[in-house]
């Protein structure tokens, strides 16, 4: 056997791959081969980091020397320098965006620092389609620990007394559901995974599958032992192929060594896994929906109760949760609930995952304790806003959320203070907004979103959005009428107190907090026909400033002949003519057209 | 896999496998400059790597290293044991490579006869 003297781990995530990981481990492999390092050296393909914006992401051991942006052509460099001499390539270093300071290594980068890997631990550093890094790691002993040392009831109280709650959304107590559906009456339970992740922005739940696949099965296995269940079914959307694939080699690699299927440690407890591929309906997240979805029928929920709890999948005692729930369940088994209780707030427990995308530095993942500031994550974390521009308003929750303005940025965040502000947890998707971000084109993005996703079953959802999305479309087009801003209230209020599942209910939810915050701009919009933001293009003039050297550049490329001027005298545009596409100001090399 | 006993003995096997990973073990440190390179480092280092699989050692990490300014002695080995002084022998060819991780990396008994410096943190 030969030995191995290096591990060089390129990021396989989604992430990643799209940068061109891919390409570089071809052309990696084939440059070991070439200097003869192929037998000591070996490449891991890891899951996400988290740190998705600096992708390709490789990282090399012993040092830990961590690099990123690496392309192909790097390669040759990398390897005749580092892998070979041991000389650290300086140029494929990350640099702080604040101090410029290049940074060697892992865990000193600032977007490390604050967080608390926990339920993230392995992601970026196991192998996701190695049983054995993930044993490596400790995996299974939960489990095996459940197994062989606790009664179901004992695994349901150390679930309750941790604290922890759904971080699907809700926020449930997931002790709490655990127990209901043990002490459901039936003769077949089941556990459902719930990886359904649809909010636009989330991808948490789609990197914990890709990087460490065994810690969601571990949970489930443990939730299928402490409710009496021997059959569990993981919900995932069919656009996520990638942690597809890998829960799928996870799943046989378990069977194959026994840690799924028949008398698990010998304890009695039977327990096998499926995979339903769900096609990418946002409603199929809701849970009534999602396990409708499962049996075969069309996915649409339908009134609770009963909960699933009692009459779920097939009829039949079913517990559901979020990935990211049942990836908590092994270290609460493993360190106690002790443990977990210590971390976090009062009444919320643990870390959460949040993704960090929208006009943020560092897109990417990050988990943190709960009770963390909203700034500590945008501007430590996330290393600010792009450009340096300035911070406006920041979506938490997706769809069903709200945001969150400049002055509740050091608002602890947990699931009941963000409650008190008209936003909630959700599944974590953090969007960031600057000030060329118009609030109600915001609230108009999302209202189409659940609109478009509205399964039609109930009319306040399936006729009350697309009227609400109606009244946006007028006032961003700067056909806004008096009267409109208490109209979308009153159908707000409506939609909320009669939808029929939960996302119906809170579908009004950006519009009520973007009302609630910037109501200024939607009376903007509807009194003075203006955009503050300058994003709305209907009620957007452009104009050419003195700052015009007649240069005719503009001139030449407006599509639709609007500006008018002769060659070293200043233009001026017709604003009747004008489509406002924008390209006259891309083109002007002075600067001199101002949007407005 | 049927107790807990299988599933630590499973654990300790791949930790082992990715323990290179991880901080601690045994250093043995190859100069690899340009000086080290003209003078047989890279064959040094295949034989390093040839007799730490003979022996089937684990929990010893193989680093590389530029050049330290004492060009003449090359090829330069230093070895490091945890909580031990840093021994940095010269003029290693890949004969001398048994003896030293042999005596030294596995018996912790310098070869005196190639020590050229001793670092002291």
């Amino acid at each position: 056997m030969q030995h191995i003297r290096a591990h060089v781990l390129i990021c396989a995530g989604t992430g990643c791959t799209a940068s061109g990981a891919k390409r570089v481990e071809a052309a990696l492999q084939e440059e070991l081969a070439k200097k003869g390092l192929d037998k000591e050296i070996k490449i891991v393909e890891t899951g996400c980091h988290g740190f998705c914006e600096a992708g390709p992401l490789v990282i090399v051991y012993p040092e830990g020397t961590f690099y990123v942006r690496v392309q192909e052509e790097d390669v040759p460099e990398l390897v005749e320098s580092h892998l070979y001499k041991g000389r650290i390539v300086e140029r494929l270093l990350y640099k702080e965006p604040v101090t410029h300071e290049s940074v060697p290594n892992y865990n000193d980068l600032s977007f490390y620092k604050k967080q608390q890997r926990m339920v993230l631990a392995n992601c970026g550093h196991i192998n996701p389609e190695v049983i054995g890094d993930y044993i490596a790691s400790g995996g299974y002993e939960a489990l095996a620990k459940a197994l062989t040392g606790m009664s179901p009831t004992e695994v349901v109280a150390e679930v309750k007394k941790s604290g922890l709650r759904g971080r699907g959304g809700g926020g449930f107590p997931t002790g709490m559901k655990w127990g209901f559906t043990q002490n459901a009456v039936g003769d077949k339970k089941y556990v459902v995974c719930n990886a359904d992740e649809g909010d636009p922005g989330a991808f948490m739940d789609r990197s914990v599958l890709e990087g460490d696949p065994h810690r969601v099965i571990e949970g489930m296995a443990i939730c299928g032992y402490a409710i009496g269940a021997d059959e569990g079914y993981l919900y995932v959307r069919a656009e996520y192929p990638l942690a597809i694939k890998r829960l799928r080699i996870a799943i046989d690699q378990a069977e194959e060594m026994g840690l799924l299927g028949e008398n698990i440690f010998g304890s009695g407890f039977n327990f096998r896994l499926k995979i339903k591929e769900g096609a990418g309906a946002f409603v199929c997240g809701e849970e009534t929906a999602l396990l409708a979805s499962i049996e075969g029928k069309r996915g649409m929920p339908r009134p609770r109760p009963p909960f699933p709890a009692i009459s779920g999948l097939w009829g039949k005692p079913t517990n559901i949760n979020n990935v990211e729930t049942f990836a908590n369940i092994p270290q609460i088994i493993n360190k106690g609930s002790a443990w977990y209780a210590s971390i976090g707030t009062e009444k919320s427990k643990g870390t959460k995952v949040f993704a960090l995308t929208g006009r943020i530095n560092h897109t990417g993942l990050a988990e943190v304790p709960m009770g963390i500031s909203m700034r500590e994550i945008i501007f430590d974390i996330g290393g600010g806003i792009i450009g340096g521009k300035k911070f406006k308003a920041v979506q938490i929750g997706g769809p069903s959320g709200g945001c969150l303005p400049e002055q509740l940025l050091d608002l602890p965040v947990d699931y009941d203070s963000l409650i008190q502000v008209g936003a909630m947890m959700g599944s974590g998707g953090l969007v960031v907004m600057d000030e060329t971000t118009c609030m109600v084109d915001l609230a108009k993005f999302f209202l189409a979103f659940t609109q478009a996703e509205s399964c039609g079953k109930c009319t306040p959802c399936r006729e009350g959005t697309k009227r609400m999305l109606e009244i946006l479309n007028r006032i961003t087009e700067g056909n806004g009428k008096e009267g409109d801003i208490e109209l979308l209230e009153e159908m707000s209020r409506n939609i909320k107190n009669t939808a029929l599942c939960g996302l119906g209910q809170t579908a009004p939810n950006p519009v009520l907090s973007t009302l609630r915050y910037f109501r200024n701009e939607y009376e903007a919009h509807i009194t003075e026909k203006r955009c503050p933001a300058g994003a709305c293009s209907a009620l957007t003039g452009y104009s050419i400033t003195e700052l015009c050297k007649g240069c005719g550049l503009c001139k030449k490329s407006c599509p639709v002949e609007a500006i008018s001027g002769e060659i070293k005298g200043r233009h001026n545009i017709n604003s009747e003519a004008c489509i406002k596409c924008g390209a006259c100001i891309a083109k002007c090399p002075f600067k001199a057209i101002i949007k407005g | 896999m049927k107790t807990i006993e299988d599933l630590k003995r499973m654990r300790e096997q791949f930790q082992a496998e990715n323990s290179l990973r991880q901080a601690g073990g045994i250093q043995v440190i190859v100069g690899m400059g340009t000086c080290g390179i003209a003078a047989g480092a890279r064959e040094v280092m295949t034989s390093i790597l040839d007799e730490i699989a003979k022996r089937k050692l684990q929990n010893v990490i193989v680093r590389q290293t530029g050049c330290i300014g004492m060009c003449e002695q090359e090829v330069l080995v230093d070895v490091v044991r945890p909580g031990e002084p840093r021994i940095t022998y010269g003029k290693v060819t890949a004969d001398d490579v048994s003896q030293i991780i042999g005596e030294h990396v596995v018996n912790g008994r310098i070869v005196e006869k190639l020590v050229v410096g001793k670092i002291t943190d």
